[in-house]
């Protein structure tokens, strides 16, 4: 059995996170994650929102952490190379009671210390964002609001663990934690695999109170809030330059229009608790609740620009803040009920784990080989917005794989999927998060057979065993002549 | 007895209302024009398809060779056709028009190839 | 080699190869073909079935036998064939239009051309753009793709299938899963007729005794990582979901067969503005688009729903951008066409003094006995009867030469006594 010295559950953003900050010690540290990618739980449908930190009020742990997290993405941007633009966010007022509400907001991001926070009029308005709305009569801006691709954030933090030697475990549903005479947890998963670890961190997302009870913690339960999105395509892209809010509602931030790092525009989350852990359904309401809202604010939206839909789950716990911290149990620490802003907090919960695993006896020593740098692809899409052509010939030279063109809507070549297959994706959702093929407004009808190809060819994994997103969801179910109706 | 089908001679798509009795054709009717009748007798008596399938083909540019029918065949035996290609393995190259296989099912159509498939080797680049 | 060439065609489908043998024909030398996968041919390989050919060679041929009539045709001209290359990038820059390729064996590569013919084709609408409800699981593809699966790689998608859409690809993969073996459930049609040729609503559902739901959409999707049902919904008149009129069928696969889009990404960069009903360019009657020296053709301009018509509309642009090259295009201030009663969607949208012009139009609904007339000024210039007409049949029909600058307009109306 191997032993680490702490084991992560969980491979979201907030254990990815983790992972990452405590990759830099000469501990043992591993992430178990039950799904067949890192992400693949909430953080791959969140917005990627960097947000300010005047939403929540001062004294809650997320209000802190947000701030603290908000301000460690330029360097994580710098080391991780990943894509992050501060655009900055504005709250658009259609009345006066709104307005009021942005100035209790505004008083709210002060007190917390919100940099370079302002309420703007008009005319401002109308220069910054052209295509709002003629009926907001104000806003609130504030400028420190960034925009990620959260998957590939979560991904660039992972294989910078991973470089740095954390040991990670994909496809293993944590099951059984038993505690040892001498101290130690020992953990076991539904494929039969046994690790132990001096510390537990639980990072389980909308599953952290499952997995707290079966260390005996009872003493908070997870419900899912449904937030649906709709992303638009990039034909679209200029419409909006910052993330837009309305004013917030007691559930939520509201109903936003957020430009992407890729061009794109989202649209959503709605926010609806349900019961099922696993139902990741999009409706008609939501549909129409969201592009409702969303041409309230910027009339030129249209539904027709939709390429696809999608929806997630946050994880909201008992009491509304994060829970993070030690246990009635020795060694098992919480980080649990990461909603938003937990994608903007990460970098700092990650911090504030690591100085509760020091308080509880874990020693840390940095060692001398981390490496906080991560190679980041070679993107054919970048060349194409710059027309950097000559870069791309110079910096592509020697690998006949960046002159084959896979996915034609997004321009990723097979080197690219070559480099995510190498960096462990091994399911056709896990290629197109991490390279963007099948994203595009086609969705997949021209690249899915040329993804598969090179997935059989580099993992040997014939083509229909091949998955979208892990057991069961393959994507063509025979070879003729084999298995197939006629046999 | 009395059978409603689709006229497919042009996009009009006249419903043909066929009275037949003991295969021989009583009357047509709901015809616009005369290709229906000739239509609706054929279809009702002897109804015909070109079949046209896949057979797997080795050593070649694609695992697949398009082929079809030489002309049309008894509707009744395309299943028939169909499964029988699908049993057959052949190697590139290939090139449109060859015979696959003379009288296949004993439809008196031959299967032939539909395009030209060369061998990988012959156009690696 | 040299960098600079006279005309680039993007697209080796059957509107680039009919494109390149009339090049030919017109004199019109270095002339290079940009083809994205390793054959010339495009979608019609895939297409295996037959009905192709009727009205241009007068005989019924499948698709790969058609393509291979025209890639016969273009391999004894001169024209240059790049296949595996992917152009990637199309902008003016000083006059010149600027090509990016992309080439498996050449690499990065950038040319420039005197005229560009657009034939890049189209693709197909997807679950995203129709915003079906329900889980995410996997297993609902285009018919397309599916149709490639089967008929290029030799998988198949699933053993019991549904078909979204009574488009043509729909329909067509409805009989070759058929004759497969597998079970093919049913078609829902949100419309209330058919969306493609009645001859394909014959011979791939009425002989395999495939139920035609019209009337009906898919309104959820069940399956946690492959679908394993969907919920049918019937539609009344304005669209809108019966509620009352709903039930679930198995599957574990669903094919879209939802419409083509016209795929115009590299002609928004090169500036070419497209039509909001067709989404391919807006085009005069020399097929040339808002960019001077950019023609298009085919699937690229608007969805056609006969190969042949597209081989010889990328003839007549073949031949303007011929004349384009030799300076001998010198049409100006054109005749305005507009889209009247019961016309979808109609181009050119200009026409040129003393030229007869092949016109093309959808009708947005079927109707029967109905006329066609072209009027300016009051006076019909052109008038046909029809006993029929479907938003799935293309109609074409020749515009007389005509002089002045009145528009035309076209539209659908009862017999004018």
């Amino acid at each position: 059995m191997k032993h680490f010295d702490v084991i992560i559950i969980g491979a979201g953003v907030t254990g990815a996170a983790i992972a990452r900050q405590l990759s830099r010690y000469s501990i043992k540290t591993a992430i178990i994650e039950k799904e067949t990618d890192v992400s693949f739980g909430t953080s791959k449908a969140n917005s990627g929102i960097i947000h300010a930190g005047f939403h929540s009020p001062p004294g809650m742990l997320k209000t802190e952490l947000c701030i603290k997290g908000n301000r460690s993405f330029d360097i994580l941007k710098e080391e991780l190379g990943f894509s992050f633009e501060r655009r900055g966010e504005l709250v658009v007022a259609f009345n006066d009671e709104e307005l009021q509400i942005l100035k209790n907001l505004y008083a709210q991001g002060i007190k917390n210390r919100v940099h370079y926070l302002e309420l703007i009029g008009t005319a401002r308005l109308r220069e910054m964002e052209p295509n709002l709305s003629e009926d907001i009569i104000g806003a609130l801006y504030a400028p420190t609001a960034g925009i990620v691709e959260p998957y590939e954030y979560c991904f660039s933090l992972i294989e910078n663990a991973r470089q740095n030697g954390v040991a990670m475990f994909v496809n293993e549903k944590v099951a059984v934690i038993a505690k040892q005479l001498f101290g130690n947890f020992v953990i076991e998963t539904d494929s039969g695999l046994k690790v132990s670890a001096r510390f537990i961190v639980n990072a389980a997302g909308l599953h952290a109170d499952e997995i707290a009870s079966l260390a005996g913690i009872t003493s908070f339960a997870i419900t899912p809030r449904k937030g649906e999105e709709y992303l638009l395509d990039r034909r679209v892209g200029n419409l909006v330059t910052r993330i837009i809010f309305p004013v917030p509602t007691k559930d939520s931030k509201g109903m936003l229009v957020i430009p992407t790092v890729e061009g794109t525009v989202m649209v959503g989350p709605t926010a609806e608790n349900i019961n099922e852990k696993d139902n990741f359904s999009t409706t008609r309401e939501g549909l129409r609740c969201v592009f409702e809202n969303a041409k309230k604010m910027i009339p030129g939206i249209r539904l027709h620009d939709v390429i696809t839909s999608f929806s997630g789950l946050r994880p909201v716990a008992t009491g509304d803040d994060f829970i993070i911290g030690t246990t009635s149990v020795q060694g098992f620490i919480n980080a649990a009920g990461i909603q938003s802003p937990g994608l903007t907090a990460s970098p700092a919960i990650a911090q504030h784990v690591e100085d509760i695993l020091v308080k509880e006896g874990l020693s840390l020593k940095v060692k001398s080989s981390w490496n906080p740098k991560r190679t980041p692809f070679i993107k054919l899409r970048h060349s194409i917005a710059t027309r950097d052509y000559a870069g791309y010939i110079k910096n592509t030279a020697g690998n006949p794989g960046y002159n084959k063109l896979v996915c034609r809507c997004e321009n990723i070549t097979e080197a690219e999927v070559t480099e995510a297959v190498s960096r462990g994706h091994t399911t056709l959702d896990g290629i197109k998060f991490a390279t963007r093929a099948g994203m595009g407004r086609c969705q997949g009808s021209f690249c899915t057979y040329r993804v598969l190809k090179l997935l059989e060819q580099q993992t040997g994994i014939p083509i229909e065993k091949i998955t979208k997103k892990g057991g069961g969801s393959e994507i063509i179910k025979f070879p003729m002549g084999k298995g197939a109706p006629h046999e | 007895m009395t059978d409603t089908i689709i006229c497919t001679v042009c996009p009009l798509g006249c419903s043909l209302i066929v009275e037949h009795k003991n295969k021989t054709i009583q009357s047509i009717s709901g015809n616009r024009c005369k290709r229906g009748i000739a239509y609706g007798e054929q279809e009702i008596l002897d109804p015909k398809r070109v079949v046209t399938t896949t057979v797997k083909i080795d050593g070649g540019i694609i695992p697949m060779l398009s082929v079809k029918t030489s002309a049309p065949v008894e509707r009744g035996k395309m299943t028939e056709i169909v499964r029988s290609a699908s049993q057959m393995r052949l190697h590139a190259p290939v090139e449109i028009g060859t015979v696959i296989e003379k009288n296949i099912c004993s439809s008196g159509a031959d299967l032939i190839a539909t395009r030209n498939v060369a061998k990988i080797s012959d156009s690696a680049c | 080699m040299n960098n600079n060439i006279n005309v680039a065609i993007i697209g080796g489908g059957p509107a680039g190869l009919a494109a390149a043998c009339t090049l030919y024909e017109q004199g019109i030398c270095d002339v290079h073909i940009f083809e994205r996968e390793h054959v010339l041919g495009g979608v019609l390989f895939q297409c295996i079935h037959n009905g192709f050919g009727i009205h241009h060679f007068k005989e019924e041929l499948t698709g790969p036998e058609y393509a291979e009539r025209y890639i016969q045709k273009v391999n004894k001209t001169d024209t240059f064939v790049h296949t595996d290359t992917a152009v990637i990038d199309l902008y003016r820059e000083n006059e010149a239009l600027t090509l990016v390729l992309l080439g498996s064996k050449e690499g990065l590569q950038v040319f420039t051309a005197r005229a560009v013919i657009l034939a890049m084709g189209c693709r197909e609408r997807n679950r995203g753009n129709i915003n079906i409800p329900g889980s995410r699981p996997a297993g609902i593809m285009t018919a397309g793709f599916a149709q490639r699966m089967v008929n290029l790689e030799g998988y198949l998608p699933g053993k019991e299938i549904i078909i979204l859409g009574s488009g043509d690809i729909g329909l067509i993969m409805a009989r070759r899963l058929s004759l497969e073996g597998v079970n093919v459930q049913g078609v829902v049609e949100i419309q209330p007729f058919p969306g493609g040729l009645t001859r394909n609503i014959v011979q791939c559902l009425n002989d395999f005794h495939i139920p035609l739901y019209l009337s009906h959409t898919i309104s959820n999707i069940f399956g946690k990582q492959r679908i394993d049902s969907v919920e049918i919904t019937a539609i009344d008149n304005q669209l809108e979901p019966d509620t009352k009129n709903r039930f679930t069928l198995p599957c574990d696969t669903l094919l879209l067969s939802v419409g083509l889009v016209p795929e115009n990404e590299l002609s928004v960069k090169a500036g070419v503005i497209l039509d909001e009903a067709t989404r391919g360019p807006v085009v005069d009657a020399n097929c040339m688009t808002t960019v001077p020296g950019i023609f298009a053709c085919g699937n690229v301009l608007h969805v056609h729903d006969i190969v042949d018509y597209v081989s010889e509309e990328a003839a007549r642009a073949a031949r303007t951008a011929a004349q384009f090259v030799n300076k001998s295009l010198t049409d100006k201030d054109g005749i305005r066409m507009l889209a009247g009663n019961l016309v979808r969607y109609m181009l050119p949208t200009k026409v040129y003094t003393g030229k007869p012009t092949i016109v093309s139009l959808r009708p947005i609904t079927p109707v029967e006995d109905i006329v066609l007339y072209a009027k300016r000024n009051g006076e019909i210039v052109y008038k046909k009867k029809y006993q029929k007409i479907l938003p799935s049949s293309m109609i074409q029909f020749e515009l007389p030469a005509l002089s002045g600058i009145e528009p035309v307009e076209v539209f659908f109306a009862g017999e004018e006594t």
